[in-house]
């Protein structure tokens, strides 16, 4: 079926006024030889057959509300979504809507994004956020052309902890390939016992920016305070990449010096979806607005005195500064902005507060349980969040085939990344997690061969 | 005081005030991390479910969208977002899937995503396909990196210039300055055409490129194609297409046959994923046959193949010389590609091609009925969308003017002010799927308000007046630069 | 529109005042911008510059221009101050919106007052 409400009699009287006879003739322009192609492709399904086509084809999926029980996490998350953010979504005045070019009716998504900058400002402590960029990885590659664009090239080497998600380094070596920029820390030989500090002896004059991760990719807890002001005495620009929900509770990165805090805010009420959209979110100090990428949402007066929103800084990016913008982005996530502020405003202070809770009392259940089996084991003494690394007795990619063949998603093998990890599992553990499905995931592993 | 039409959540919060809660901890409690790793204080909102609803729902209304009505943004295809779609994407085995499960557990993923790219080929005439772009702009930039790397590959280093036409979208330069390439603007000639001797001009061996827009921004579909892709090619050099404008071409002609080399998809524009206020978006890129290695990683492949009585096995690849990972995980998967899946397998090939034509006729029969009272500096059969200058003589009316007075009259104003090679520049792009009775009141509209330019020039200037908010102080936005807000000052005595 | 007429003048719209050294943009280049809202000098004190080159960044509400040196030479001082009140490029261009100086350099290709008054009033459609 088509959505094209014309009919063969409207069609006929607007090709006259048009002055043509057919719908073939307005395309005379295009070369006669490749016009019309025929294209193979299946016979067209009406709405019922399609909605009967997509649910078999989801179905044939082992998801994790119905068939697993999930301990996967590794940068993206499996939360209660409260039902309001759905609805809200699914309101066609927000979806439906374009990019707020129009602010005097577009103040439904310029008031929404101007409050998911507040929420994410007052998350991490930082001064500015943007309107979001497409997820935590490329939020992260964004901080590499801000940090590019402050020293106007002038500086050109990134330093990134190995322990920063293995896909957001990956991201930055493919942003940055033209710009000319060394990085170094970025490999996957990773010392354990080496505490942040360590990255010091790769930072130098030439050094623009430090990346770290808060928790760690393995999701270990560091104050980074003495990092930062270290690197800050090397004239370098630190960003950190935060799980919002850990920054619940944990102390925010503005307090350690952070010049920019990025992240995936996935976790804050938007699916799993077999990896996006998500939603990556942009903060920073207010002296770097200016070399910040993407939208921007600042507080203003209508001509009638009314408090309003507008898009605001446009000068700064593509559209008008073309070549010389800090990036070419365009479209931030609208909608998923929008998710993460319906999510925590209806969690609300107290609800936040829970979730980071049960996150961290479930995973130190499940990792003080785990770590009493036979040849299993917590591999560092640092204080963790909401996920660990757990030693195994042989591969992990092989304790994970098990526990897959007993209905358990397992963790994340670490040696896919780290070829000397290849007997770590890095567990994620949330609110989602029953105490009986942690007993459950100890006592198979108990009677693993 | 700025009057206070709807308080912020932060402002209708109150102390104590409690909505969705957790559930009691079912695990024996352990101490939290040392107190100074801990954070003293949480200042986000406490608001009752009620709350929130209420408070989005009336910010809802302040939106005007596609469900509102016409909404004939230039080069944005703003179509009918069908509702079925909202329905297939959130079904619970594409929700509730983790992007890094192991392969074997997620097949109906895997088999959706290889099918879509095989689709996608079909329809642009490409020979591989990545899904993995977060938006067209993000698209593009992976397009130039492809550009870059195949070069280089090929030892060619000289080449650090992209032609790009005057009439782009900004994301193009943006993109290619990215890679620290310089732009050659290349003109259009008064056929909205790219010029041809301006071209040849440009054209040697320092030439990374070509990023052309066809339909182009003015949308005219270039009447010398082959010839532009020819001297590109003849170069050196590679030719990009921008899919923003291929609502005008389903079915009507495929870019990968014409002779390109890169184009990105906006599935957000063409295959009816919703705009979602901004986004998110999803930019697919099809290569041809000489860059299928250099596409980013891990592509949807076979790894096992099946026979008569078992599927195959799907699962991810790397292709050889991959430019690398363009964003973590797969793609836009659940908000793009299932939409867009959905939307083409309910088109069909026909449906396809009638998509394009009846976009084209509505473009088409706007012009024709706005033609006596706008001048339209590039005249003659458009694609999808058209261009024509908000100003008449004798007047200080801009555009500006006539898009903000279309508000009071209930449509959502054209894109303005670009391309920039048009003045006062009102690009309108009706789509498909609107019907002819809109499409006859939209230019009543516009041919009453060049009628009011005359007789009541201040009515149009001080426009609009029927909308829930006036014209803003962008100024003020940019020189004050509130950019957030706070929990007020009092907050822990509010009572 | 004011231009003084003891300042010489670029196609690309800076001043230059050949007796102090001093650069910045033109009144009719403030005007075509309008609100000014960010000025980034991207040269520092001491650094040799070439005619011709980019010495700045400025944006406005609604545009965004590069700003060239009009003169070939050693920069001798730049206005610190101006990126903190970048509106006053739009209200006093010749004056507290000077740019950089430019110290014992040559101009490059620039006209005198009554040439760029007439370049300008060319450029009105």
């Amino acid at each position: 079926m088509t959505y094209i409400p014309i009919s063969p009699k409207e069609r006929d009287a607007m090709l006259k006024t048009v002055g043509v006879k057919s719908l073939d003739d307005l395309f005379e322009a295009i070369p006669a030889k490749h016009r019309f192609p025929k294209l193979d492709l299946p016979p067209a399904l009406t709405e019922m057959e399609a909605a009967a086509h997509l649910a078999d084809m989801a179905s044939s999926n082992e998801n994790v509300r119905e068939h697993l029980i999930s301990f996967l996490g590794a940068g993206a998350y499996h939360h209660y979504v409260p039902s309001v953010v759905d609805h809200m979504l699914r309101r066609g005045e927000f979806f439906t809507a374009y990019t707020p070019y129009q602010p005097e009716i577009s103040q439904g998504t310029l008031q929404a994004i101007f409050e998911y900058q507040s929420l994410m400002t007052n998350l991490t402590g930082m001064e500015v956020s943007n309107a979001s960029h497409y997820d935590g990885a490329t939020a992260t590659a964004e901080a590499v052309n801000l940090a590019f664009a402050q020293f106007r090239g002038k500086r050109k080497k990134v330093v990134m902890s190995p322990t920063v998600h293995p896909q957001y380094r990956e991201v930055i070596r493919t942003y940055s390939q033209g710009m000319g920029i060394e990085e170094a820390g970025d490999n996957s030989n990773v010392d354990l016992e080496a505490g942040p500090e360590s990255l010091m002896a790769l930072v130098d004059e030439q050094t623009m920016l430090v990346v770290v991760q808060y928790p760690d990719f393995f999701g270990r807890i560091y104050d980074y305070t003495k990092l930062i002001d270290d690197a800050h005495a090397k004239g370098a620009l630190v960003c950190i990449v935060a799980n919002p929900t850990a920054l619940l509770m944990l102390k925010t990165p503005a307090s350690m010096g952070a010049d920019i805090v990025v992240g995936e805010a996935q976790p804050f009420g938007i699916p799993l979806w077999y990896g996006g959209p998500y939603l990556g979110f942009f903060t920073t100090k207010k002296s770097y607005v200016h070399k910040m990428a993407g939208r921007l949402i600042g507080e203003t007066v209508d001509a009638r005195g009314q408090r309003s929103y507008v898009l605001t800084l446009t000068a700064r990016e593509q559209h008008i500064k073309r070549e010389r913008a800090t990036s070419n982005i365009c479209t931030n996530q609208g909608l998923l902005a929008l998710c993460a502020s319906v999510y925590m405003s209806t969690l609300g202070k107290t609800g936040l507060q829970q979730v980071a809770n049960l996150c961290y009392q479930k995973a130190h259940y499940a990792a003080s349980e785990l770590s009493k089996i036979d040849g299993f084991g917590l591999c560092f003494s640092e204080p963790f969040f909401h996920e660990f690394v757990l030693c195994c007795p042989k591969p992990a990619s092989e304790v994970n085939q098990y526990l897959l063949d007993n209905g358990i998603l397992g963790g994340y093998d670490l040696g896919k990344d780290y070829p000397s990890l290849a007997n770590y599992l890095l567990v994620a553990v949330t609110e989602m997690n029953s105490k009986d499905e942690i007993d459950t995931l100890v006592e198979i592993l108990k009677e693993m061969e | 005081m700025a009057t206070i039409v709807e308080p912020t959540i932060f402002e209708l919060s109150s102390p104590g005030r409690l909505g969705v809660t957790m559930p009691a901890s079912d695990v024996p409690e352990v101490a939290l991390p040392p107190k100074d790793l801990l954070r003293s204080e949480l200042p986000l909102p406490e608001l009752a479910e009620v709350d929130v609803v209420r408070h989005y729902t009336k910010l809802s209304k302040f939106n005007y969208s596609v469900d509102d009505g016409f909404y004939p943004l230039g080069s944005c295809t703003m179509k009918y977002n069908p509702k079925i779609n909202e329905d297939t994407c959130r079904l619970p085995g594409y929700l509730f899937t983790h992007p890094l499960q192991p392969v074997e557990t997620v097949q109906g993923n895997l088999a959706l995503m290889f099918e879509l790219q095989d689709w996608l080929k079909e329809i642009s005439g490409f020979a591989g396909v990545t899904l993995q772009p977060a938006a067209g702009a993000h698209g593009e930039f992976t397009g130039v990196l492809m550009m870059a790397a195949y070069h280089k590959l090929r030892g060619d280093t000289k080449r650090t210039k992209m032609l790009i036409p005057d009439a782009a979208h900004g994301t193009n330069p943006a993109s290619v300055g990215m890679l620290g390439y310089s732009v050659v603007t290349i003109p259009s000639d008064s056929r909205g055409n790219v010029d041809l001797k301006a071209l040849e001009a440009a054209c040697d061996g320092t030439v990374v490129g070509m990023m052309l827009t066809n339909p182009n921004t003015l949308g005219m579909f270039d009447e010398n194609i082959e010839k532009v892709i020819a001297l590109v090619h003849k170069c050196g050099g590679l030719m990009y297409g921008d899919g923003a404008n291929l609502n005008a071409l389903l079915g009507i002609v495929r870019p990968g046959d014409l002779g390109f080399d890169v184009m990105h998809f906006n599935l957000h524009k063409t295959f009816s994923v919703p705009h979602g206020g901004g986004g998110p978006g999803s930019g697919p890129v099809g290569v041809s046959q000489h860059l299928v290695d250099f596409l980013p990683s891990p592509l949807v492949g076979i790894i096992e193949e099946g026979d008569d009585d078992t599927a195959p096995l799907y699962g991810f690849i790397s292709p050889k010389n991959s430019i690398g990972r363009m964003k973590a995980f797969h793609g836009h998967f659940g908000g793009g590609l299932v939409r867009a899946y959905t939307y083409i397998a309910m088109h069909g090939p026909d449906g396809l091609k009638a998509i394009s034509q009846y976009a084209v006729l509505n473009a088409n029969y706007l012009q024709a009925r706005l033609r006596d009272t706008y001048h339209i500096p590039y005249d003659r059969i458009c694609m999808h969308e058209f261009v024509m200058e908000g100003q008449f003589a004798g007047s200080d009316i801009r555009a500006l003017d006539i898009a903000k007075r279309l508000m009071d009259y209930k449509f959502h104003p054209p894109t303005n002010y670009f391309p920039l090679i048009v003045h006062e520049a009102l690009m309108i792009e009706p789509t498909e799927t609107e019907n002819k009775d809109t499409l006859d009141r939209f230019a009543d509209a516009l041919i009453k308000i060049a009628e009011e330019a005359k007789t009541q020039p201040d009515l149009v200037k001080n426009a609009p007046s029927t909308t829930p908010f006036g014209r803003m102080d962008e100024v003020k936005a940019a020189r004050e630069l509130v950019l957030c807000c706070w929990l007020p000052e009092n907050y822990e005595e509010m009572v | 529109m004011n231009t003084p007429s003891n300042l010489k003048y670029t196609k690309s719209d800076e001043w230059f005042d050949p007796s102090t050294g001093a650069v910045g943009i033109t009144d009719y280049a403030q005007g075509q911008l309008s609100d000014i809202v960010f000025v980034e000098l991207l040269v520092d004190e001491g650094e040799e510059v070439t005619a011709g080159k980019a010495i700045a960044s400025v944006e406005s509400v609604k545009a965004s221009a590069e700003i060239y040196a009009p003169a070939a030479g050693k920069v001798s001082a730049v206005n610190k101050g101006l990126s903190d009140k970048p509106e006053i490029l739009n209200s006093d261009p010749f004056g507290e919106g000077w740019m950089i100086k430019i110290e014992g350099g040559s101009a490059g290709d620039v006209m005198d007052a009554a040439a760029y008054v007439t370049y300008c009033e060319g450029r009105a459609h």
